[in-house]
């Protein structure tokens, strides 16, 4: 302990700091080394990527790498051609509105769950049910995308053999991209409500009981019990959870999209987002300025938001902050 | 505190959630009678809950007929053991070292992880250096060494261990062990609950990742499973949206059945299903250690 202070004096001139940064670097060689695997992981994965945004002020060619490859003339002509892009456009609105459509839709249906089994006095049922919710998070989306195809597909598809069997018309759903959005919204839901349901219980049963005695004593019914006790109560985690959402607003879930919608041209106007374009662009048009200027551009945003929504975060509540 | 006088609300919300978690179940149901159904009934009646006919026929020609099916499973088995492996032993190791209170850079550490939780460089220079630069296309590392490297799950762990009491590595180390033999033998069985929850996690998403095949993968052998059911599936919309005659007639020829697809469907979430009762369980609890920061 005592060889610590020494070194770690103001007073120590340059040279002097250097050798005790030096000497603590060697006294602990054995966990530097430990952690090199990681370093080196996240350096190739992460960091160079992030170099590699460069790229979007470049006219990239795979032969000539990176660094090799000329600098776009003028700087900012990948972002003119995006801007100039309809798609682009399309692409950025759909992300926007479809996740803050994702955001609404979720709060309503993760409190409501939350807030229905926080009721329920059987406790075998509220088990049951939890784990039958919460059974759908852990399958892939390529699955959910099979299990769409078998309700929706026109031929064989359990909801059109229904409707032909009540007497209506089959609806050709792989070209209706106005139906989309809900199609999607409901994906979602199905998938993830019962896990988005679990903090909020968490956070129901944090509520001190007296609470709700102390209410059935002055005559509140179940419902009043709910609406002045257990939604006031969750209000800081809905604000949090919300904000983050907000903050990854840019960022479409790229295998929902692609799993449900995968290359179903028709439905693009409702359904192509960011992410799949980006992709698109990528790996079927080979356009790689197109996607590094659009891939850019959502970065920063994202980056910013993220900042925001958790400089807010840390306003509302501290211990709720990522950071 | 409930009491008689609300069992109306109670029914209602007790029908609603039947509801609900019903919902949740039908897909599944649908694929697995789907699954054992004879080919003509799924065509001629769509598909039902209740088979009309039982047949295991499409389970044996997935055993048996179809060599990229196994290559496929195959190949989904080895990245998620290995990469489950491998993340663990990195992350941890690397959680060791921002947890030990004697080396003073150890928050620098911190710092270099948690950057890469806050900035993200997107898909386009992160795929060409996959490609250009690491030679990553058509291989197995391809699938694995990608998401190796996860600085939130490192936090958790770091956390995890960081509420461990400093005596027991000072007390090792009067004994004459060094930081690696008190990591391996000391820190990693009493961190085995974190470390539990977190190999879960990781191998769930290797089992049920496809982008990393969609992205580097052409080779048919290497396909992992999700991305060849994704490439049965694609090929059945490609048919709904081609107007042309020629090519329906080419690829339908080519098509598996309809129940072949349901029973591929089952085998690619069997494992997750037979698993679920511990994934539950480890899920709800890792949850609760994110939530609580260190």
């Amino acid at each position: 302990m005592k060889i610590r202070t020494e070194t770690g004096g103001t007073g120590t001139r340059a040279p002097a700091r250097l050798y005790g940064v030096y000497r603590e670097l060697v006294r602990n060689r054995t966990l530097l080394l430990m952690f090199l695997p990681v370093a080196t992981l996240l350096l190739l994965f992460n960091y160079l990527p992030l170099a590699g945004l460069v790229i979007a002020f470049k006219n990239f060619d795979f032969q000539d790498g990176i660094l090799g490859s000329a600098w776009a003339q003028p700087i900012l002509n990948n972002f003119d051609y995006l801007l100039s892009s309809d798609s682009a456009y399309r692409a950025m609105r759909n992300t926007i509105l479809l996740n803050a459509l994702f955001i609404v839709v979720g709060l309503a249906f993760e409190v409501g769950l939350a807030l229905m089994l926080n009721e329920l006095r059987n406790k075998y049922f509220k088990r049951i049910t939890q784990s039958v919710t919460f059974l759908p998070f852990f399958i892939s989306w390529i699955v959910v995308g099979v299990f769409a195809f078998n309700l929706l597909n026109y031929e064989s598809g359990a909801i059109n053999r229904f409707l032909e069997w009540m007497g209506f018309s089959r609806i050709d759903f792989y070209s209706e991209a106005g139906l989309w959005p809900a199609i999607l919204a409901i994906a979602v839901r199905w998938k993830v409500t019962g896990y988005g349901t679990i903090i909020y219980l968490a956070a129901l049963t944090n509520v001190d009981n007296s609470y709700y005695e102390a209410a059935a004593i002055d005559g509140a019914s179940r419902w009043q019990q709910t609406r002045y006790i257990s939604i006031p109560m969750l209000k800081p985690t809905i604000m949090i959870l919300t904000l983050l959402a907000v903050g990854r607003i840019m960022n479409a879930d790229f295998g929902m999209f692609y799993a449900m919608v995968g290359d179903a041209a028709l439905l693009f106007p409702t359904t192509d987002v960011i992410d799949t374009f980006v992709y698109r662009s990528l790996r079927k048009s080979g356009d790689i300025g197109m996607a590094s200027a659009a891939g850019f551009t959502q970065s920063i945003v994202a980056f910013v938001l993220v900042l925001g929504s958790n400089y807010i975060a840390r306003k509302v509540d501290r211990d709720s902050a990522i950071f | 505190m409930p009491s008689k006088k609300f069992s109306l609300g109670q029914t209602v919300i007790v029908a609603l959630v039947s509801l609900f978690s019903l919902s949740c179940l039908f897909p599944f149901v649908m694929v697995i009678a789907g699954s054992v159904s004879s080919e003509s009934d799924i065509v001629q009646h769509g598909y039902s809950i209740i088979p009309r006919s039982v047949s295991f026929d499409s389970y044996r020609i997935l055993l048996l007929g179809s060599n990229r099916i196994v290559d496929a499973y195959v190949v989904s088995a080895i990245v998620t053991v290995a990469g489950t492996v491998l993340s663990l032993l990195v992350t941890s190791m690397g959680a060791y070292a921002m947890a030990r209170r004697s080396f003073r850079y150890r928050n620098a550490l911190s710092i270099y992880a948690i950057i890469t939780i806050l900035f993200n460089g997107g898909l386009v220079p992160w795929y060409i250096i996959c490609v250009r630069y690491l030679e990553l296309k058509d291989t197995m590392w391809a699938m694995i060494l990608p998401p190796l490297a996860n600085a939130f799950n490192m936090f958790l762990i770091r956390n995890f261990m960081m509420s461990m009491p400093d005596d027991l590595h000072e007390s090792a180390k009067i004994d004459g062990a060094g930081e690696f033999r008190i990591y391996a033998q000391l820190v990693v069985p009493l961190a085995k609950p974190v470390l539990a929850t977190i190999g879960l996690f990781v191998s769930l998403s290797y089992w049920n990742d496809w982008f990393l095949g969609l992205m580097f993968i052409d080779k048919q052998e290497l396909q992992p499973l999700q991305l060849l059911l994704r490439t049965l599936v694609s090929n059945i919309e490609f048919l709904r949206t081609s107007n042309n005659a020629m090519d329906i007639q080419r690829i339908a020829s080519q098509l598996p059945s309809q129940s072949l697809k349901m029973a591929l469907t089952v085998v690619t979430i069997g494992p997750i299903i037979f698993l679920y009762p511990f994934l539950q369980r480890y899920f709800v609890k890792g949850l609760m250690v994110g939530a609580v920061k260190g």
